[in-house]
């Protein structure tokens, strides 16, 4: 094993030797490492806050934490080292037990530099090396310079491209960033995104934060006595209002919600879409968005597995769409990228185009419908469930005689409600499949369309059940590298006719042509 | 029973007696609790015993012929299809030229009765493997063979 002192070059041929990652990573561990310590300094305080030493304690356990995970973040520094070798990157590392770990750049679907707060005050950046491995199980350096990080996915881009320039530092000099633009939102744009983006999410937060004060204040926010005595007591002010204020009240505070809404929308895109770009330079796709944490993400086309546009129930009347391409990398723990969130159809297409699909199918296209008997039979088995739930609720209100069974209609009239639903969106459903792709739309208030291309399909299954298999309908699930794709309720001979027509594409093509 | 009769291969007879082994293995403890349960005599004779003994003879007697009867592989020019399920029925088709690796497995079980199973790799999410047991060993070998010449290169 190297010492930590004089690692060996590992590939002694091209002269590289392995690297460090920026000193000043030690910095922002150190400082990330801070955090830690907050939490058993207000600890000790509160514990000896009789004594009069009880801020020296606190301050000294904060101080020792901080110095003992100082010394580890440079412990961890000083042991890893990476080399960017002529046909794949290795990373070793451990204080104590090492680990190696080596990633060949033909498996590296893309590289992305992420920036989070911290890292950026010290000009410092992580490197991602996604290799659509499951579980996480990918390669990270944090962190590199943003030179240095710039430089090595330059490198790696190159070398993908089997580039095998003897000098990295010269692959790296001539990529230049002719990229064109491919879309970007501009402060309009981020506005009206956030805007759409109305999120009630921060009262669910308020909602854990008051179970927290439930537990460690004792106020009994579900306790109906309290508020009670807060509407019946002398400040029982809403009460004493007339019917009149009382509305009023109610509008104000609908009104609350939506502004409280929208807020959260517009700080939630802010933060994560703010300078939103997409770009196509010579190496694929290149996405840079984020406010505090800025991202770089760099996809290669022929990666693109599939297509999602969707919208919003209201962002769709006016004309707003979202693109997101299917891959087997993963952006940010979703399983597809966004490439333009917020978009009219106008601006997407091309960008669709791009990345060689498309987003409406060729001219005299036939669009499937689903079989008319799953439509009948999936919302029979709607409202049979609700049935048996109305049933079940029935019995037990006739026995305990809590209430009048009669309020089992209530579950009934819903299930009512959901059969119609069933049957109605049925008609929204389509699939078709042209030249080169293959469409599924679904849905009424908030289509959504995916476009998978016929040749990077995997395999596809044809699955029925009991009841599907006697009224001939049926599932194709087809296998997508990094998503998901089927769908339901086709005839069994319209399901088997696609089955074929993918699979006569497939075999034309090898998959060793696809990966370029 | 097979709505999907085209032309598809029946697997090794033998893959009926190594699903009836385990599922007599699964059984067995069943049974025998069974006839604990009748010797102590807490209840009228036959109560445990004959319901449970018909079910296991079901699982063991029926289930695997059926389930064998219900299976089936095709192995076509291009690509691998394979039929499986009583109740709920997969037919799934994947192509050689999407294969990205294979593997042939067998167990215990399988190397006493000598079949194998092979199971085909691909990138897809669904799918990601699809199994086909019950393949006498050699021809498992032999399908091996065939589906590697296709694939030229397992580039990702």
């Amino acid at each position: 094993m190297q010492q930590a002192g004089g690692p060996e070059p590992v590939i002694a041929d091209t002269g590289l030797e392995p690297k460090r990652t920026d000193p000043l990573s030690f910095a922002v561990r150190a400082v990330a490492s801070l955090q830690n310590a907050i939490v058993p300094m207000i600890a000790v305080y509160f514990a000896t806050n009789d004594e009069p030493w009880a801020f020296a304690a606190a301050l000294g356990i904060g101080a020792l934490i901080a110095a003992l995970s100082a010394g580890g973040a440079y412990l961890t520094w000083r042991r890893l080292t990476y080399t960017v070798g002529a046909e794949d990157i290795r990373v070793e590392s451990g204080i104590l037990s090492r680990a190696a770990r080596s990633v060949p750049y033909e498996r590296i679907q893309d590289v992305s530099l992420e920036q989070s707060l911290i890292p950026r005050f010290f000009g410092l950046v992580q490197v991602k090396f996604e290799t659509g491995a499951g579980g996480g199980e990918d390669l990270a350096l944090s962190f590199l310079s943003e030179e240095e990080g710039e430089r090595l996915r330059e490198v790696i881009k190159a070398r993908k491209q089997g580039v095998t320039a003897a000098d990295p530092r010269s692959a790296a000099a001539e990529a230049e960033p002719e990229a064109d633009v491919l879309f970007a939102m501009d402060q309009k744009r981020l506005f009206t995104f956030g805007i759409f983006e109305f999120s009630l999410a921060v009262f669910a937060v308020l909602a854990g934060a008051a179970q927290y004060a439930d537990t460690f204040i004792g106020i009994e926010l579900w306790d109906a006595d309290l508020w009670g005595e807060w509407l019946d007591g002398p400040t029982s002010w809403i009460a004493d209002l007339g019917p009149m204020a009382q509305i009023i009240s109610a509008l104000a505070g609908l009104l609350t919600l939506i502004v409280v809404g929208s807020v959260t929308g517009l700080i939630k895109t802010y933060l994560r879409d703010w300078d939103f770009r997409l770009e196509r330079s010579e190496k694929g796709f290149r996405r840079r968005r984020g406010l505090l944490t800025k991202t770089d993400v760099v996809m290669p086309i022929h990666r693109v597995q599939a297509i999602k546009l969707g919208t919003g129930f209201l962002r769709r009347w006016f004309g707003w769409y979202g693109l997101k391409f299917v891959s087997l990398a993963q952006d940010s723990g979703s399983a597809s990228h966004d490439v333009a969130p917020f978009g009219k159809i106008s601006e997407l297409g091309p960008i669709a185009q791009v990345a060689g699909f498309a987003i409406e199918s060729d001219a005299g296209t036939k669009w499937h419908r689903g079989s008319r008997k799953y439509r009948v039979d999936s919302a029979i088995i709607e409202l049979l469930f609700l049935a048996i739930i109305a049933a079940g609720v029935a019995a037990g209100l006739f026995f305990s005689e809590a209430a009048s069974p009669a309020w089992a209609f209530l579950i009934l009239a819903l299930g009512g409600l959901l059969f119609a639903r069933q049957l109605f969106l049925w008609r929204f459903d389509y699939n078709a499949v042209d030249s080169r792709f293959l469409f599924v739309k679904q849905g009424w208030l908030a289509p959504k369309l995916d476009v998978a291309s016929r040749v990077k399909l995997q395999s596809a299954e044809i699955a029925q059940g009991p009841i599907s298999r006697r009224r001939g309908y049926a599932t194709l699930k087809l296998g997508l590298a990094g998503g998901a794709l089927q769908i339901e309720g086709l005839p069994k001979v319209r399901a088997l006719e696609l089955r074929e027509a993918i699979m006569a594409s497939i075999a034309q093509t090898d998959f060793s042509e696809l990966a370029g | 029973m097979t709505d999907t009769e085209d032309g598809l291969t029946p697997l090794h007879p033998n893959h009926v007696k190594v699903t009836r082994i385990v599922a007599f293995l699964f059984a067995l403890p069943f049974v025998i609790g069974a006839i604990v349960l009748e010797v102590v005599d807490v209840l009228p004779f036959g109560v445990f015993v004959v319901p449970v003994v018909l079910v296991a003879a079901f699982l063991v007697i029926r289930v695997p012929l059926r389930r064998y009867h219900a299976r089936g592989f095709d192995m076509a020019g291009d690509r691998l299809r394979v039929v499986r399920g009583i109740l709920f029925r997969s037919d799934t088709v994947v192509p050689f030229g999407r294969i990205q690796h294979i593997d042939v497995n067998q167990g215990p079980l399988q190397r006493a009765y000598n079949i194998a199973t092979l199971t085909v790799h691909t990138a897809g999410t669904h799918n990601a493997s699809v199994h086909l047991p019950g393949l006498a060993n050699e021809d498992a070998l032999a399908m091996r063979e065939t589906i590697r010449a296709h694939i030229k290169r397992d580039t990702m």
